[in-house]
């Protein structure tokens, strides 16, 4: 757990992670892109490749269907359909890259949020024929949504537009007058490609060479994101008590957690929430041996300098900056069930290690993701809508912004009768 | 300004932690699946870090088809010994003589099918709500979808279109009365991750690991030790051979391969070259495309 374990060879000790999403529709060139993504980097293995090709055959596909090594799910084969987020992974000497890899279409709408909750960057794919259409604008706005930092607008298939600069600023320009509307996307990159022919996707193209920046994967390789976790607000909620109840560690008592803002170190001013008690961290354990400072997203286990009550669910921030703390809650929410939301319906809230009881007090507004209108006049919240409501919950919540941290500013609601997972929400 | 950039190691370690913490307080009775695979022995290496300096929370429980290499077995023993952790072994060869469970006949039988069902007794026996698996996403295709908290129905069957959807890092584990979960913490984790942990963590592995010389027989293009489960049948040769495992199951279909990597650098070495699968010598998977799949619905890791 510790940094202080990692040796000074240099190589895959130093690699770093980029978790990525990408949506996509059927006839986008996605699966096209991850196929040579992966295959590029020699993240498919011969057997995989011998099996799609068999498969590829027997369903009369013109091409290689790469579509298949992410369809993994007999359903999805038979209706030749990603249904679910898929997960892939691959490596370059640089980087490993967790993709998310989900379903374009409305539908799938949840699908796209959930592949998009933990992704560092988002790779937005737009026909270069179609320019910014419907799907561009659903896409960019789950992203900005769900506050994912970096994203990469892929100009796919120019080669069906003759390599044209002309056509790649004219979208170029469609998309930045569209994304001013949206607001929070941080950093965004243009790519001028053709999955399927291989330009800018991991070699640069030889077609335009009126493009200076970079391919894909060089981006995706050295894309910054040491930024992107909050470690100025300190948070780390409690998962669990270590009570070893052994001889050697007799009065030991650590909360275990996982980092989720802000650095901590020994002898740090410390407020345990909800309760309000002060406390300074007496150490920081790991089986490696005692750390000096630990942050996000490291796991670790704390001790404090005094003995208080801490479960489950509390969370230790530091004095100086803590998070709101509170019962009455302003969200955005994308519903997942085929079950409405009710208004005043009553649901289990998950709150990073707590759990309690909420009731919807108020459903403010919808959103028509493929113009970003509100709707006010249907309340009624249905498999994949997305919006804005206000709920109170049983017992007070140490919460923050999902602007300023994705972990203490997001939930999920359970229905308290299927135990089902019905909705995702961040916190305003 | 200070450089808080965490290897990709340290944070699949993390993660990993955190869903076994997670695990831990959701579950009223948490069980870790042991095989003596490498990813068992990661995923137990794991336990002891997240509950450390206290025991890990709960048992390890080993599905034995009955059909295992010696090596693994002595090393199970050192560990649990050395962990001080409770350990249960579920028999297939009990199930069988039992009469709970048939075995497949035929000169390709495998215990594969049947060991889901001793698993599934093992679960009900012990009343386990959680069990931990050490299955990982880039095993195998049907696995790509799988979830961190994997529900299974009072059958213990998994129904891939109806999973839970997962965001950030909450994770939803009720349940009602008879159902139970299966948990992933490597979900993303790749076998080279595996192996470059286990150096970065010195974690010492079974012998069979490492290339060395074994009498074997090319059975169905798959390369199987020869043991007293594994006889040559006719026309089959017994040739001696540098080998070495890449996954460890059932002897009787776990294929070795060509190798002469006998130290981890070399085996991190052949991992990053390799073009075939680890599972792709894993006769059980090829029976047909969805044959993971299939068996994920009956219950199997």
């Amino acid at each position: 757990m510790s940094e202080q374990n990692t040796s000074p060879e240099k190589g895959y000790l130093d690699m770093d992670l980029l978790r990525f999403t990408t949506a996509g529709s059927v006839d986008d060139g996605k699966s096209t892109l991850i196929g040579r993504l992966l295959y590029d980097s020699k993240a498919i293995f011969e057997d995989q490749l011998e099996a799609i090709q068999k498969t590829s055959i027997q369903r009369g596909d013109e091409n290689l269907n790469l579509a298949l090594l992410t369809d993994g799910l007999r359903a999805e084969r038979e209706q030749g359909i990603t249904i679910d987020v898929a997960y892939r992974y691959f490596a370059t000497p640089r980087r490993k890259f967790i993709i998310a890899d989900t379903p374009g279409h409305i539908q799938y709408t949840r699908n796209m949020v959930t592949g998009a909750s933990t992704a560092n960057l988002a790779i937005v794919l737009i026909d270069a024929r179609k320019g910014v259409i419907e799907q561009t604008c659903r896409h960019s706005f789950i992203a900005n949504l769900l506050r994912i930092q970096h994203v990469v607008i892929g100009v796919n298939k120019m080669d069906l537009v003759d390599w044209s600069e002309e056509r790649f600023l004219e979208i170029k320009e469609e998309f930045t007058k569209f994304a001013s509307r949206l607001g929070a996307i941080v950093d965004v990159t243009f790519i001028p490609m053709s999955a399927l022919k291989g330009d800018n996707v991991v070699d640069k193209s030889e077609n335009m060479p009126w493009y200076q920046g970079p391919a894909l994967l060089y981006h995706l390789e050295t894309v910054y994101i040491g930024s992107d976790e909050n470690h100025v607000s300190a948070r780390f909620p409690v998962q669990w008590v270590i009570r070893p109840h052994s001889d050697e560690h007799h009065d030991f008592r650590g909360y275990a957690g996982r980092v989720a803002g802000g650095v901590f170190k020994p002898g740090d001013d410390v407020v345990v929430q909800p309760s309000g008690f002060n406390a300074k961290i007496k150490a920081i354990h790991t089986m490696g041996g005692e750390l000096e400072e630990v942050f996000a997203p490291l796991s670790a286990t704390i001790t404090l300098d005094r003995e208080i009550d801490i479960s489950r669910g509390d969370m230790i921030v530091k004095a100086n900056n803590p998070p709101t703390v509170g019962q009455d809650i302003e969200a955005m929410i994308c519903w997942f069930s085929e079950k409405p939301l009710k208004g005043q319906g009553k649901y289990i809230l998950r709150h990073s290690t707590k759990e309690t009881k909420a009731i919807i007090r108020d459903i403010k507004y919808k959103v028509d993701i493929n113009t970003l209108h509100k709707i006010e006049d249907d309340l009624e919240f249905r498999l994949n809508d997305i919006g804005r409501i206000s709920l109170r919950v049983a017992a007070p919540l140490s919460y923050d912004s999902y602007k300023v941290n994705r972990t203490s500013g997001s939930f999920i609601l359970v229905d308290p009768f299927t135990n089902e997972t019905v909705g995702a929400a961040m916190i305003i | 300004m200070p450089d808080y950039t965490v290897s990709h190691l340290r944070q699949l370690e993390s993660e990993a932690i955190y869903i076994l913490r997670e695990t831990a307080a959701q579950f009223e009775r948490p069980v870790l699946l042991f095989s003596g695979g490498k990813d068992s022995i990661v995923m137990t290496h794991l336990a002891r870090k997240a509950f450390w300096p206290a025991k890990i929370p709960f048992p390890l429980l080993h599905v034995d088809t009955g059909h295992n290499f010696p090596e693994t077995i002595v090393y199970r023993d050192n560990l649990v010994e050395e962990m001080g952790a409770n350990l249960i072994v579920g028999s297939v060869q009990e199930a069988i003589d039992d009469g709970r469970v048939v075995e497949e006949k035929g000169p390709n039988a495998s215990r594969n099918f049947i060991q889901i069902q001793t698993l599934l007794d093992a679960l009900e026996k012990g009343q386990y709500d959680a069990a931990l698996g050490g299955g990982r996403r880039d095993e195998e295709k049907a696995r790509a979808k799988e979830r961190f908290f994997s529900h299974r129905d009072e059958f213990g069957q998994w129904d891939p279109k109806n999973q839970r959807p997962e965001l950030w890092n909450i994770f939803n584990g009720r349940m009602s009365p008879g159902e139970n979960f299966r948990v992933f913490p490597l979900s993303n984790w790749t076998e080279m991750d595996v192996w470059q942990y286990m150096k970065f963590e010195n974690i010492a592995l079974p012998s069979l690991y490492f290339a060395h010389k074994r009498d074997i027989v090319v059975r169905n293009g798959t390369i199987l030790a020869v043991s007293e489960f594994v006889q040559p049948r006719e026309g089959e040769t017994v040739e001696n051979r540098m080998i070495r495992f890449r996954t460890m199951g059932d002897a009787t279909i776990t294929g070795a391969v060509e190798s002469n990597a006998s130290t981890m650098d070399m085996v991190i070495e052949e991992v990053a070259a390799a073009r075939e699968t680890e599972r792709g010598n894993r006769a059980d998977d090829k029976r047909s495309e969805s044959a993971m799949e299939d068996r994920k619905k009956q219950g199997y890791f």
